[in-house]
């Protein structure tokens, strides 16, 4: 049980983050599949300044401050990489 | 001299010196010019001739700068297209060119089936990465001579329709040339380019690299600050040019004084002017680099620069003309004015524009007569002062053009693209300021009776049809527009 609660949660955190992106940066354009591990970057969808919308996306609906360390393709750069981040940074601050 | 000289006579001299470093790891100069044979030859095979355009449609990546050799190789003219661009414009672009070659990545592919079903003129399109059937290289002799175009770079017009910048392979060789004259760019040099291809500025850190015989460290964006100053402490970069956009996210995101940066020597910017605190904060957080300010238009490439010793002096200025130069300020009925004066840049040398493609109409409204007979100098479209020792500073441009993130906005091209939206009765388009953008993209739009959009579905309109930095960051809706007693929207009066 208690291995199937976090993995709930990062599914549920990703389908949050993808509704965002979908809204914000495809638009309907490319939007064909943005697969699960698709780099946003890689497949052009989120560019320098997209990469701050997000981040201030994360801030604000999450109540997280992204560190300097954190700013990298392995956190932000993938639906996966970015739910795999958050449940990192919310299981810390809430352990 | 023909621009992929600058390539082959390095390739000739330090074959085995690192050329290009990219995701998929370094490359030799004699790795990058013979696999440019080989696309060549392969284009050759398919049909592409000397005087052909070959769009070039790809991330930064070594294949994209593979291409750009190939096309000058076979007497092809290149054009670099920005990877951020949408479907219809694509199109858009590869018909104006008649392109008869895309080369693209399939990443991109979705993007380029639906542009290539608009563009019927292209007749060869390769998937970079995905297809490796390169021909054989075969002994060439130039097709080109330097009179010829080189490449076709798109920039934006008042009247939004992009604008193909024809360049001649002695336009960019003149540029370049000027370029390093003043920067000193040297064989020990490694520039780190996180800035596009498809934009002159990144396109000529490649070119000057490789007349020299530096190494380029090639990287898709600026997107990770932290890990652009990673690859630039671990690679010892020497160089790094940027735009306000750039710096921003390098000098408030991270800390560059955590990276060892010590071989960092030069910093250039360029596209839109920094303020005074953003070029305080970037001599803080890069002190043992030589900062370069300067200004240029995709037109002539460059035009100036303000020598470093003049920073503290003249910080807002962007500085005296480059080596190889003739400028000058004028009023608006065309009279040469004195230094301490206000007016319209124009400039003249060989690194100006041969016309824009295939518009001779605004051609001949940016290239007018010059002083000797049958030459032709650019009317910059932008306003400066110069003060008593002839030193330039930035006034605005004589048209509404909107600079976000670095990149040119018109106004025109993104009301175009609102007008589109059913019950659109009227929309302006103005740059607000942003702290992080320079300019934001504000639209002011009126409905039709009964209408009603949100702001998002007016962004997310413009987002399925434009580039990124294009889309409004605001839109407000309001009930009618100034107007002119000419009936002309006031966009002055917006913002």
């Amino acid at each position: 049980m208690e291995a199937i609660k976090p993995q709930l949660e990062q599914e549920a955190i990703k389908a949050q983050v993808r509704q965002y992106i979908a809204a914000n940066f495809l638009m309907g354009a490319n939007a064909a599949e943005l697969g699960d591990d698709d780099s946003f970057m890689g497949q052009n969808v989120i560019d320098s300044a997209g990469v701050l919308e997000l981040i201030a996306y994360l801030e604000q609906t999450y109540g997280i401050k992204v560190d300097e360390d954190e700013m990298t393709a392995d956190n932000l750069d993938s639906l996966n990489g970015v739910g795999r981040y958050l449940q990192r940074k919310l299981g810390g601050a809430r352990a | 001299m023909l621009l992929h000289h600058f390539l082959e006579r390095t390739a000739a001299q330090l074959p085995g010196k690192v050329a290009l470093v990219c995701e998929e790891g370094p490359h030799t100069y004699a790795e990058v010019n013979q696999r440019a044979e080989r696309l060549a030859a392969r284009l050759a095979s398919r049909g592409v001739r000397r005087g052909d355009r070959v769009a070039i449609f790809m991330p930064n990546c070594t294949r994209a700068v593979v291409a750009i050799y190939a096309a000058l190789k076979l007497g092809a003219v290149f054009s670099a297209l920005n990877p951020l661009t949408r479907t219809e414009k694509l199109g858009h672009l590869l018909s104006d060119l008649r392109a008869a070659c895309l080369i693209t990545h399939s990443s991109l592919r979705a993007v380029c089936d639906g542009a290539l079903a608009q563009a019927r003129s292209v007749h060869t399109c390769i998937v970079a990465d995905e297809n490796h059937a390169d021909a054989a290289a075969t002994a060439r002799e130039d097709a080109a001579i330097d009179q010829d175009l080189a490449a076709i770079i798109y920039t934006s017009g008042s009247t939004g329709e992009p604008k193909g910048v024809m360049l001649s392979h002695l336009n960019m060789v003149s540029a370049a040339n000027s370029v390093m004259a003043y920067l000193g760019y040297r064989e020990d040099d490694v520039i780190l380019c996180a800035l596009p291809l498809a934009f002159s500025y990144g396109l000529y850190q490649v070119l000057m690299a490789h007349k020299v015989g530096a190494t380029v460290l090639l990287e898709r964006s600026f997107t990770f600050p932290k890990r652009i100053l990673e690859v630039a402490a671990q690679a010892r970069a020497t160089v790094l040019p940027g735009v306000p956009t750039a710096f921003n996210l390098l000098t408030n995101l991270v800390t560059p004084a955590r990276y060892d940066l010590g071989c960092l020597r030069i910093i250039t910017n360029a596209a839109a002017a920094l303020s005074e605190e953003q070029i305080r904060r970037l001599r803080a957080a890069f002190p043992q680099a030589t900062f370069y300010s300067m200004y240029g238009m995709t037109e002539c490439k460059r035009v100036t620069y303000l020598p470093p010793e003049q920073l503290d002096r003249r910080p807002l200025s962007v500085g005296r003309g480059m080596p190889n130069q003739e400028h000058w300020l004028v009023d608006e009925a065309g009279r040469r004015l004195a230094d301490g004066a206000t007016g319209e840049l124009v400039i003249r040398g060989s690194h100006v524009m041969r016309g824009y493609w295939e518009k001779p109409v605004q051609s001949a409204e940016r290239l007018k007569p010059g002083p000797l007979a049958g030459e032709r100098v650019l009317y910059s479209g932008d306003i400066f002062r110069s003060d008593a020792e002839g030193y330039l500073y930035f006034v605005a441009r004589k048209d509404d053009i909107i600079k976000s993130r670095g990149e040119k906005v018109s106004p025109r091209e993104v009301e175009n693209v609102i007008y589109r939206l059913p019950g659109v009765l009227e929309t302006a388009v103005v740059g607000v300021p942003d702290a992080v953008f320079g300019q934001a993209v504000k639209a002011f739009v009126v409905l039709g009776p009964g209408r009603r959009y949100s702001e998002r579905d007016v962004i997310g309109h413009c987002g399925a049809r434009l580039e990124s930095f294009m889309v409004p960051k605001y839109v407000e809706f309001v009930d009618g527009l100034p107007k002119t007693d000419n009936g002309k929207i006031k966009r002055q009066a917006l913002g």
